[in-house]
């Protein structure tokens, strides 16, 4: 019946997703989900907002800069919004973040946003097997530059003196 | 005058605006001059890098430090002036938060070298020479600095206790900073030296920002003759007005044109550029993708718009170098 969720990678890394699931639709579906008892990747950590469209920006690139591989937003489908238009909101935010996080160099599929509503345990059981796939197939993010990357190159160097060269 | 408090000045990758903004202070820098001894100023003054390693750690009231850090020879001579001063201040964008120079991390060291050294087209270097750190000359060694891969603001490299905002800092604020300094009775340890509010909150045109303001087409400034009276974001033009500190003076805009942002966030806004992302995308008119996406084509270059004075500062600091297909 369920899918078996992603095999862990070869040295047991395994991905975190930062998820926000929107109070009316999609954190019910995800607690439609665990009363069904559908089994489905562990590697999601729900924060429940009250809307998609109270995810700032900031919370998916803080969550991204502070070790999460990858960032799943949830929230109604058009139309059916709790406050009419907070989803579509969501949306414009979203389009714009993602042409950001490409010239950022972060790959396509770390960031996600579904329509998902309270009936839809099934889709948000795929999305969350599909997504943690992905993102284990692209390998751990490594967002906000650790600091050991800052001075990449230069140690090399250091050891390499050049001969005889003429300035 | 042994009792004069000491002051120093230093550049790091930054481009001497903001040593020009200095002495912009004009007939306010002879105040200046008169209450404070200025012990080092490479700019200006002919002291050496031995003459402030002579001195007693902490002999200095205050270091003003302008400019990103990319090199090796920038990181020892800002750690070496927080040792020897009381106060060390970021002084203008690029010290704050990366400034213009930090636009450079979308690349890294192997691509800027590439584009610097090989493959533009003024270049001419049959050998492929690359900067080196250390290389033999008639007999002698020459050492030259290190190029970091990663540019970096001057609080990522050693402890900031103030900051002056700005590309370049206006004379009002370096004047009132360092009067704020001289008075003794200082703000806390990590104070941006400016309002804490919004450029849109004392802005002269926010009565003219709708209430429920919402934007079809984004144009860039030589896209359109903007409205010298109205609000620049009513105009669709990218203003940094809503997610920048305020202090400036408003310039830009009462040179119509929009803000760029170079006084960075608010205190409230932990990511200049994600929350800038956010008003704009809220005030944009559309609830389907396409229309949306359509609109969105008016904004090229998200990152160097966004982030054009704090990239390093930036919750991602810098870009990934993975090909994604942006």
């Amino acid at each position: 019946m369920d899918k078996p969720a992603a095999p862990a990678t070869a040295d047991g890394w395994e991905p975190k997703i930062v998820a926000f699931f929107c109070n009316w639709c999609t954190y019910l579906a995800a607690d439609l989900a665990g009363t069904s008892r559908m089994k489905y990747a562990p590697n999601t950590r729900v924060i429940r907002v009250m809307c998609s469209g109270r995810v700032d920006p900031q919370f998916v690139l803080e969550a991204l800069a502070h070790g999460a591989d990858g960032v799943l937003i949830g929230g109604c489908h058009p139309g059916d919004c709790h406050y009419q238009s907070g989803n579509y909101k969501a949306l414009r935010r979203f389009r714009l973040l993602k042409r950001m996080l490409l010239a950022f160099g972060i790959e396509d599929e770390r960031v996600r946003l579904e329509w998902i509503s309270a009936a839809e345990a099934d889709k948000l059981r795929d999305v969350v097997n599909e997504m943690v796939a992905q993102v284990k197939a692209l390998g751990p993010a490594r967002l906000g530059t650790p600091p050991e990357d800052w001075a990449v190159g230069l140690e090399e160097e250091a050891d390499e003196e050049v001969e005889g060269v003429t300035v | 005058m042994p009792d004069k408090p000491k002051v120093a000045f230093y550049w790091c990758a930054s481009c001497g605006g903001c040593e020009e903004a200095v002495v912009d202070l004009a007939e306010k820098i002879l105040d200046v001059v008169a209450a404070v001894d200025i012990v080092f100023w490479p700019v200006a003054l002919d002291f050496k890098k031995s003459d402030v390693e002579a001195m007693e750690d902490g002999s200095i009231l205050a270091s003003f430090v302008n400019g990103a850090i990319r090199t090796t020879e920038q990181e020892e001579m800002a750690l070496l002036l927080r040792r020897k001063s009381k106060v060390l201040v970021a002084f203008g964008s690029c010290a704050h938060l990366g400034g213009i120079p930090a636009l450079a991390n979308l690349w890294d060291r192997e691509a800027i070298f590439d584009t610097a050294y090989r493959t533009t087209a003024s270049t001419v270097n049959p050998e492929g020479t690359l900067p080196q750190v250390s290389l033999a000359h008639n007999g002698d060694r020459v050492h030259l600095p290190g190029f970091y891969n990663t540019v970096r603001a001057l609080d990522q490299v050693t402890e900031v206790d103030y900051y002056i905002p700005g590309c370049a800092p206006t004379p009002n604020i370096i004047a009132g900073a360092v009067e704020t300094l001289l008075g003794g009775d200082l703000p806390p340890a990590g104070t941006v030296l400016t309002p804490d509010i919004a450029l849109c909150e004392d802005c002269p045109r926010l009565d003219t920002k709708p209430q429920e303001l919402t934007i079809e087409r984004f144009r860039r400034p030589h896209e359109v003759i903007a409205d010298e009276g109205t609000c620049l974001l009513a105009q669709g033009l990218l203003c940094m007005g809503p997610a920048t500190r305020s202090g400036c003076g408003h310039l830009c805009i009462n040179g119509n044109m929009p803000c760029t942002g170079c006084f960075g966030p608010t205190s409230k806004v932990r990511d200049q550029g994600a929350k800038y992302l956010s008003a704009i995308a809220s005030m944009l008119g559309f609830e389907d993708e396409a229309a949306i996406d359509r609109a969105l084509d008016g904004i090229p270059d998200p990152v160097g718009t966004f982030y054009r004075y704090g990239l390093a500062g930036s919750l991602l600091r810098r870009r990934k170098m993975t090909p994604v297909d942006a």
